[in-house]
């Protein structure tokens, strides 16, 4: 037990994706600009994260790894992914007309998205099994949502700040991002896998 | 060799796979959307200006489409020709679209308005606005600085060398971007068949407004008593001529003639406000 809980911290904080990884940073600066769209985004990343690595833990353990095959491993996640995705957007539009309205747009750029394939990766690589990938994407997820609300909330503060003229927009961004990493970097070896 | 073939099986099957789960799920969970939606967004202009008060085109589109109450005239820059083809596509009685433009309520030319001191700031309206109100003695004015020029998505408007903008009649589709962007709120729309207009924007008192502006609007009420259509009304020492009821009834504009400062003007469009010439006023009042 105790275990999964560090492996969900440290997949939420001290590995964050974001923030110590610099994995899905497109969502990261496209989607923090309000903090609403940011709680929406997290919570169809995470969701998104969880249920497909699960089906990625699935497909690499019993058909990639008995055969052999790992090298397929990329494309046939992507493949996975892709179609999960447009699975479950199928899914919400027709039994959840409510979320899909406030998800709509987030799950389509959900589905090219590095830090979703991530997730997968690396529990093929460290040869996870089913419940450990299940506490990692979930953690993951919570760490992606974690520091994309924190960035919306920055990013909604900065917009009453005096910011130089050079640096307003994404440049300013750029630099609070750095500044949130850094501060992340602080949790670094508190938990050690 | 044996491992290419089962690579190829593999992702062959798991390609199938997957697109047999899709296809099925289609048939399964997708949702009828009305062909005539897509068919509608077709017919619209697409410039996504959000002018219709819908997110975009295809916001609209779904709207007009599903929703009884939504009109089909309602995307402005589409004007006329497109309200007639969304109606006839929606089955709806296409409310015939009023034609508009934007009009500056100003005529203050350099010349005819007092300064009460000399801007060299930002070359804004917007910020000559912050200071004191702008460079202008009369603080409804246009500013002249074209921020409305600036913004125009139509390249409709220039600044003319008087400090006034421009508004080519031609160009402008009344997408009501100068009118919102302007600090002075001195732009508004207007309907092109309108026979005359009030070019200017102070509610300062008679004599105050006099002395800022040589040809401002006193307030002195003599066209709405001159007006037997009652079109035009007082409010804030201003003249305010409804247009629905000018362009409908008006045949001969006495206004024009009894107005002291010629605040009141034929409409004529592409000119600098307060330029109308002596024989649009014959011609209006002849009308």
């Amino acid at each position: 037990m105790e275990e999964y809980l560090k492996l969900f911290i440290a997949s939420a904080i001290t590995n964050n994706f974001v923030l110590t990884q610099f994995l899905g940073l497109c969502i990261f600066f496209g989607v923090s600009k309000n903090l609403n769209a940011s709680i929406g985004m997290g919570m169809a990343v995470t969701s998104v994260m969880t249920l497909s690595s699960l089906l990625a833990w699935a497909v690499y353990n019993y058909i990639l790894h008995p055969l052999g095959l790992q090298s397929l491993m990329l494309v046939v996640f992507v493949l996975l992914i892709a179609s999960f995705v447009q699975l479950l957007e199928m899914i919400i539009k027709k039994h959840a007309p409510a979320l899909y309205n406030m998800w709509g747009i987030y799950l389509v750029l959900i589905a090219t998205n590095c830090i979703v394939l991530a997730v997968p990766v690396t529990n093929a690589e460290t040869s996870s099994n089913f419940i450990t990938s299940l506490v990692r994407a979930l953690g993951s997820g919570v760490g992606f949502s974690l520091a994309l609300i924190l960035m919306a909330s920055l990013r909604e503060k900065l917009q009453y700040a005096d910011v130089p003229k050079s640096l307003e927009g994404l440049g300013i961004s750029f630099i609070l991002a750095g500044m949130l990493a850094l501060s992340f970097f602080g949790f670094s070896g508190m938990i050690t896998l | 060799m044996s491992t290419s073939i089962l690579i190829l099986l593999v992702l062959t099957s798991l390609g199938l796979f997957f697109g047999f789960v899709l296809a099925y799920s289609n048939k399964k969970f997708g949702i009828e959307v009305n062909p005539l939606i897509h068919i509608v967004e077709d017919v619209l202009p697409k410039g996504q200006c959000g002018a219709c008060g819908y997110a975009g085109c295809m916001a609209y589109a779904e709207a007009v489409v599903l929703n009884a109450d939504v009109p089909p005239n309602l995307c402005i820059p589409g004007k006329d020709p497109i309200a007639k083809m969304v109606a006839e596509l929606t089955g709806k009685a296409a409310a015939a679209m009023e034609p508009q433009i934007a009009q500056v309520k100003c005529a203050g030319i350099h010349s005819k308005a007092a300064k009460s001191y000399q801007y060299n700031g930002v070359q804004d309206c917007t910020a000559a606005n912050l200071l004191f109100g702008g460079p202008k003695d009369c603080k409804f004015g246009c500013l002249g600085l074209g921020t409305c020029v600036k913004n125009c998505p139509f390249d409709a408007m220039v600044m003319s060398a008087d400090g006034l903008p421009i508004i080519d009649p031609d160009k402008c589709t009344a997408c009501g971007k100068c009118v919102s962007v302007c600090p002075k709120q001195v732009i508004n729309l207007m309907p092109v068949g309108a026979k005359v207009r009030v070019n200017c924007s102070s509610k300062d008192k008679g004599p105050v407004a006099k002395k800022a502006c040589s040809i401002a609007c006193i307030g002195c009420s003599l066209c709405m008593r001159q007006c037997p259509h009652g079109a035009i009304k007082m409010e804030n020492n201003l003249a305010i001529v409804d247009s629905k009821i000018c362009e409908a009834q008006c045949s001969d504009a006495l206004c024009l003639t009894k107005c002291p400062t010629k605040a009141i003007r034929p409409f004529v469009t592409g000119i600098v406000p307060g330029t109308e010439n002596e024989e649009s006023v014959i011609a209006a009042c002849a009308k």
